[in-house]
């Protein structure tokens, strides 16, 4: 049966508990003249939220779990020699995979019964035109094995698919009767579904962790794979990156490293101070009618996607700083360049500063102004000399999370920087990023397994680290400056 | 009554430094600084505000040439001996010839349509007069054909797409120069196409398909829409807000109202901190590795997308959800427990409903987010070259789409600097989403606002 | 009734006026906040500001070196003449005016830099000091002024924030004073301290008289009849007597002031 009229069915179940174990409570209570300890739609509440919940996390794990397991088993049917040399097992389950839904397909087009299915076999049978019939495409043709592993994933597949169903509806019918059951006037419905619903709470502000569990393990167990497969002291120190399709890569990260550093740093060169002056203008300088209007058009910086900052690099930025700037002083001919990365990048990143400055400019507290006017000081230098020394380590952790912003940022770089992994010092001239590199290791051809995919892990990881790293110190630092005026 | 002092003349001290009324040197250069400080202040929410300018003019400029398009007017004789050789109007029959069979009826209208304009082919074959036309028109007629049989035989007028290059010419993309050196088009077509401008049967008008057409191969730029990415980016969104609404807010109720103050609570507060902070792209990789290739789903698909989505729209929705529910006043929640209800009836009698307003705005601010995002769905695959309407929900959410954001960067990546009118068109798109969302918060905000 | 408190000796006669104010109104966007004040204060003497709160004794105080100027909404109308010249007058520049009328606020306000930093900032932003042994000599005649040397001297490069409440407001006079002021303006200096250091502060008050005129806001009236000379007492905006304290205190001219230094009202 479909996951979703399995749903469904469990949702009706879940509706008709309701207005079951309501419709109980309440003749309990008539025929028995005691009053009920809740009010009657708890009744309704706990035996539908006891007939809906389990039976959804039993049919979200199992959905989760049962690939992984027929997986597994399946994989174990598949013979080493069917394997194509420099190819994996993953790319034959791939096949296994497809041949499986083939095989359905011809049963749904009618061509085919299980009896057939049975009997078939890959030494006779074309499967492979068979399949082309219902718009299945196969690179080769089909190895024994393989058919019947296909056969035997499907099966389980089937298998396992009844079984979720009986499950399923047997534990929302079972707990809903068993709490319907239960059902008497003195029980304590409403304090049984509030505990209910606080579980369901709690379960919520789990997902947080279980994201941040899924990213780890997502990259860290991809990374080891790559280390594996290459040493981790050529991915950290070598200059050289130069993958290749057909292995012997070069895949050294410091060309990555360098390229990241040199865009970040010219976008906090370009934000960092107009961001601050802008913070600073408009706190203790501008009217209100240029606040008004200035606020908020800056804000709007911050509220555009950075896609379009991306097309602003590529169409505007690149062009220009090209034909105005590089061309003429003969620094180079590309459009895509650290500087119009940077430049573009520090754009995006004006609003972030300013916001973040004028928050950490208003915590000083107005008595240090005071003190500072009260000595004849001009607004200039009570801002240079007394605020900013105050509100450093604020502004400083600022910078902070505006250069974690940077390093992780990628439509930009992809469409501003370039895609030459260089170590040079010329900023007209294209370099990469990590992040750039793993778009392209990623959504490029090549297989899965292979170091030149997997290298994209091993990159995100140390992306992952490096940006964690930093927001934890910029939310450190802040977060000491806000103590020291509490 | 106040003048309680002695009257007339003041007699005043003399003053021991100098005269208030005078600057002295210092001070005057003090004061210099000082300008020079707020000159630099205003430089500084100029260029701010110039790049916003800048940014969406450049941006509007480029794009909005992308909603107009050429269309040239053509009668075309639906042609029984190439289309149906039987003669029996049998649909099956006809679906046998292919799109390269209706080429030839184009390039016939056409040197029709020269006969009657232009009077000479100017030195052009029949081929290159029909290569006006775009490549996507016999796609076009074909399918016309497939639902009107009956028509075979007859001549029916078609409005159809102008290739790009000559699309081009009238947008001043392309010259008759650009033209000299390129091999899709020569200036002679250019002259030609100027003729049936001149005679009215080439025009420039509004172009509905940019909106609702799918995305279209290398060689026809005038033919790619945002259909299929506005289905997969509405699609993605529907996923979003039916899973992050209810977690977010289910999350943010448990943290702010009944968390107790214990290391489990710590480790969530830091975690969803962090996770506001992770790189997009890294929420790609997750995507990748546990629903793709860990759980199995489907590359390209918008529900990935919208998981993908839903996890990075999570940190936003809780932090505004906590917001809100921080700011309803512990006098209601006093109020309530004070008259017997429970803490949870409290929370979702009383409070939630007071914040639901600023639960509100922050879903539509953490969706706007997630609709112009672009990084982690290139990593999911959502780049591909989709040409397939997905299907209606909820099995379409499975079917591979594209979404607003990729298309742009799809588009980008193409040779034809025609598409690069075409991504810019598609961000306007996206901007007037995003503004919409927008207006919506801010009206949101404004109606039900609360001051405690 | 109140025990009339022992007045400080009375040296008032022969001072010339430091500061005349006429017909001063001040405005907070639609609230009249002061009505009509003229006042004239005396150099060499210290002139006690008292009154119920709200009644404008502070927006007064800070009409003298133009700090109501950082509010926005706030607007002064009258002549206050310093030496005879009107601060409001165009010409004037605020921060050259601060640098003759200091203050002293409320709350105890070091910035977050060292003790010395603290007492040379103003020295070094008017530029008082030509070398770095002048510096030093302003910023230790200064902290004796405000009898913080012996405490400071050896911590001089450590932060102003680490002193007591007491000390702290002890150097925020010393700041005050390094810009070498005529006038010293303070604001409820001792409200915000313990009575030993109150004690500390009030009698600094009664040093500074000798070089400047001091203006204090007070709540305290006792504080009042301990260091002024001349008390000017406000009510809802109005000036409603200003004489002698010993006057003041012992044989108020109108009820209202009476009322008020009986616990009337307040």
């Amino acid at each position: 049966m479909a996951t979703g009229y399995i749903l469904l069915i469990v949702l009706g179940l879940a509706v008709l508990g309701f207005f079951l174990g309501r419709s109980r409570a309440l003749s309990m209570a008539r025929e028995s003249g005691r009053r009920l300890h809740s009010l009657p739609n708890y009744y309704g509440q706990a035996v539908a939220l006891f007939t809906a919940v389990p039976a959804l996390f039993l049919l979200a794990a199992w959905l989760f779990l049962q690939p992984l397991l027929i997986e597994n088993r399946v994989s174990e049917m598949i013979p080493d020699r069917v394997i194509p040399d420099g190819g994996a097992r993953s790319l034959v389950m791939a096949d296994v995979r497809r041949i499986a839904g083939g095989l359905d397909a011809l049963m749904a087009a009618g061509q085919m019964t299980e009896a057939d299915l049975a009997n078939m076999r890959a030494d006779f049978t074309n499967v492979r035109n068979r399949l082309a019939n219902v718009g299945v495409a196969l690179g080769s043709n089909v190895e024994p094995a393989v058919l019947e592993a296909a056969k035997e994933y499907r099966k389980a597949q089937n298998s396992g698919r009844l079984w979720m169903t009986v499950a399923v509806l047997g534990l929302a019918l079972g707990l809903g009767v068993w709490s319907w059951t239960r059902i008497n006037p003195d029980q304590r419905a409403r304090n049984a579904s509030e505990t209910f619903v606080l579980a369901l709470l709690i379960g919520a502000s789990l997902v947080a962790i279980l994201t941040t569990l899924g990213i780890i393990a997502s990259l860290l167990m991809e990374t080891i794979n790559f280390f594996r497969m290459y040493p981790a002291k050529d991915f950290f120190f070598s200059t050289v990156w130069n993958p290749q399709f057909r292995g012997g890569s070069d895949l050294g990260f410091l060309p990555l490293l360098w390229g990241t550093m040199y865009v970040s740093i010219v976008a906090l060169v370009v934000a960092v101070p107009i961001g601050l002056m802008i913070a600073i203008y408009l706190a203790e300088y501008a009217s209100k009618p240029l606040r008004a209007f200035a606020k908020p058009a800056i804000e709007v910086l911050a509220g555009i996607p950075t896609i379009v900052y991306g097309l602003f690099a590529l169409i505007t930025v690149g062009p220009f700083l090209r034909d105005f700037i590089a061309q003429p002083l003969g620094l180079g001919n590309s459009s895509s360049s650290v500087m119009t990365a940077g430049l573009v990048m520090g754009i995006m990143l004006i609003p972030f500063v300013s916001s973040l400055s004028d928050d950490i400019i208003n915590a000083v507290p107005q008595a240090m102004r005071d003190g500072a006017y009260g000595l004849g000081a001009t607004p200039s230098e009570t801002i240079r000399q007394v605020i900013l020394p105050a509100a450093l380590p604020g502004v400083v952790g600022a910078i902070l999370l505006a250069a974690s912003r940077a390093i992780g940022e990628t439509m930009i770089v992809v469409m501003g920087a370039g895609a030459a992994a260089k170590l040079g010092l010329n900023p007209f001239e294209a370099m990469t990023t990590i992040t750039v590199k793993i778009v392209s290791q990623l959504t490029g051809d090549t297989e899965f397994a292979s170091p030149e995919t997997l290298v994209a892990f091993a990159l995100g990881l140390t992306l992952f680290v490096f940006t964690l790293g930093l927001n934890v110190l910029a939310l450190y630092i802040v977060r000491k400056y806000r103590e020291q005026y509490e | 009554m106040t003048d309680l002092t002695t009257a007339g003349t003041v007699p005043a001290a003399a003053p021991r430094k100098g005269s208030l009324l005078e600057q002295d040197e210092r001070t005057r250069r003090r004061n210099g600084a000082e300008a020079r400080f707020r000159a630099l202040g205003l430089i500084a929410v100029t260029i701010g505000v110039l790049a916003l300018v800048g940014l969406l003019t450049s941006i509007l400029m480029n794009g909005v040439s992308s909603f107009r398009q050429t269309f040239i007017e053509v009668e075309v004789f639906l042609d029984p001996a190439k289309l149906d050789k039987s003669g029996n109007r049998d649909v099956e029959e006809i679906s046998k010839v292919t799109t390269f069979g209706y080429a030839p009826l184009i390039d016939a209208a056409m040197a029709k349509l020269l006969e009657e304009h232009a009077s000479s082919l100017e030195g052009l074959t029949t081929k290159q007069v029909g290569d006006l036309i775009s490549k996507e028109a016999p796609a076009k007629l074909r399918r016309y054909v497939l639902a009107n049989p009956d028509k075979i035989g007859e001549t029916v007028p078609f409005r159809l797409l102008a290739n790009g290059r000559i699309d081009g010419f009238f947008k001043g993309r392309v010259t008759m120069e650009s033209a000299e050196l390129d091999r899709n088009v020569s200036p002679e077509q250019l002259r030609l196409a100027q003729k049936l401008r001149d005679a009215g049967v080439l025009t420039v008008a509004f172009n509905w398909e940019f909106f609702t057409a799918p995305d279209a191969s290398d060689t026809r730029p005038e033919a790619a829409g945002l259909g299929v990415a506005i289905i997969g980016s509405a699609y993605m969104m529907q996923i979003v807000l039916v899973l992050s609404l209810p977690i977010g807010v289910a999350a943010s109720i448990y943290l702010e109202e009944f968390a107790p103050q214990n290391r489990l609570t710590d480790l969530i507060e830091v975690n969803i901190s962090n996770l506001a902070a992770v790189p997009s792209i890294v929420f790609g990789i997750l995507g990748l590795a546990i629903f793709i290739n860990f759980a199995g789903l489907p590359q390209s698909a918008p529900i990935v997308g919208g998981l993908v989505l839903t996890l990075m729209t999570l940190p936003t929705i809780i932090i505004a959800t906590r917001a809100a529910l921080k700011s309803v006043p512990p006098s209601i929640r006093d109020a309530a427990l004070g008259v017997g209800a429970s803490k949870m009836q409290t929370v979702f009698h009383h409070v939630l409903p007071l914040a639901m307003p600023g639960i509100l705005t922050g879903t539509i601010i953490g969706l706007a987010q997630a609709l112009g995002e672009t990084a982690p769905l290139l990593l999911i695959g959502m780049v591909a070259f989709v040409r397939e309407f997905p299907a209606g929900p909820p099995e379409g959410f499975f079917d591979p789409a594209s979404a607003l954001p990729v298309q742009v960067y799809n588009w980008t990546q193409r040779g034809d600097p025609a598409f690069v009118e075409r991504a810019s068109g598609a961000i306007i798109v996206l901007l007037v989403f995003l503004v919409m969302m927008n207006i919506v918060a801010i009206v949101l905000r404004r109606r039900f606002e609360r001051r405690w | 009734m109140y025990d009339a408190p022992n007045i400080a000796e009375s040296t008032v006669s022969n001072n010339q006026i430091k500061i005349a104010a006429r017909k001063v109104q001040v405005f907070y966007g639609d609230t009249h906040a002061i009505k009509d004040v003229d006042v004239d204060i005396l150099d060499r003497t210290v002139t006690a500001f008292i009154g119920p709160s709200g009644c404008g004794k502070s927006t007064f105080l800070r009409c003298i070196n133009r700090m109501n100027d950082t509010i926005e909404s706030c607007r002064v109308e009258g002549d206050i003449l310093l030496d005879g010249e009107d601060i409001y007058d165009r010409k004037v520049d605020p921060v050259q005016l601060r640098a003759k009328v200091g203050m002293v606020f409320q709350k105890p306000n070091p910035f977050p830099k060292s003790i010395y930093d603290n007492v040379a900032y103003g020295p070094r932003i008017h530029g008082l000091a030509r070398s770095k042994a002048e510096l030093d000599e302003i910023v230790e005649k200064s902290l004796r002024r405000a009898a913080l040397w012996d405490e400071a001297k050896d911590r001089l490069s450590q932060p102003g924030t680490g002193l007591s409440g007491g000390q702290q407001q002890r150097l925020c006079i010393a700041r005050a004073v390094a810009t070498a002021p005529e006038v010293l303006l303070m604001d409820e200096p001792a409200s915000a301290l313990d009575p030993i250091a109150t004690a500390q502060v009030e009698e600094l008050i009664d040093e500074l008289r000798q070089d400047y005129s001091v203006v204090i806001v007070t709540h305290s009236m006792q504080q009042a009849a301990r260091v002024s000379q001349k008390t000017a007492f406000f009510h809802l905006g109005n000036l409603v007597e200003y004489g002698d304290t010993g006057q003041i205190f012992t044989n108020p001219k109108d009820p209202r002031t009476e009322s008020y230094i009986t616990g009337r009202i307040g």
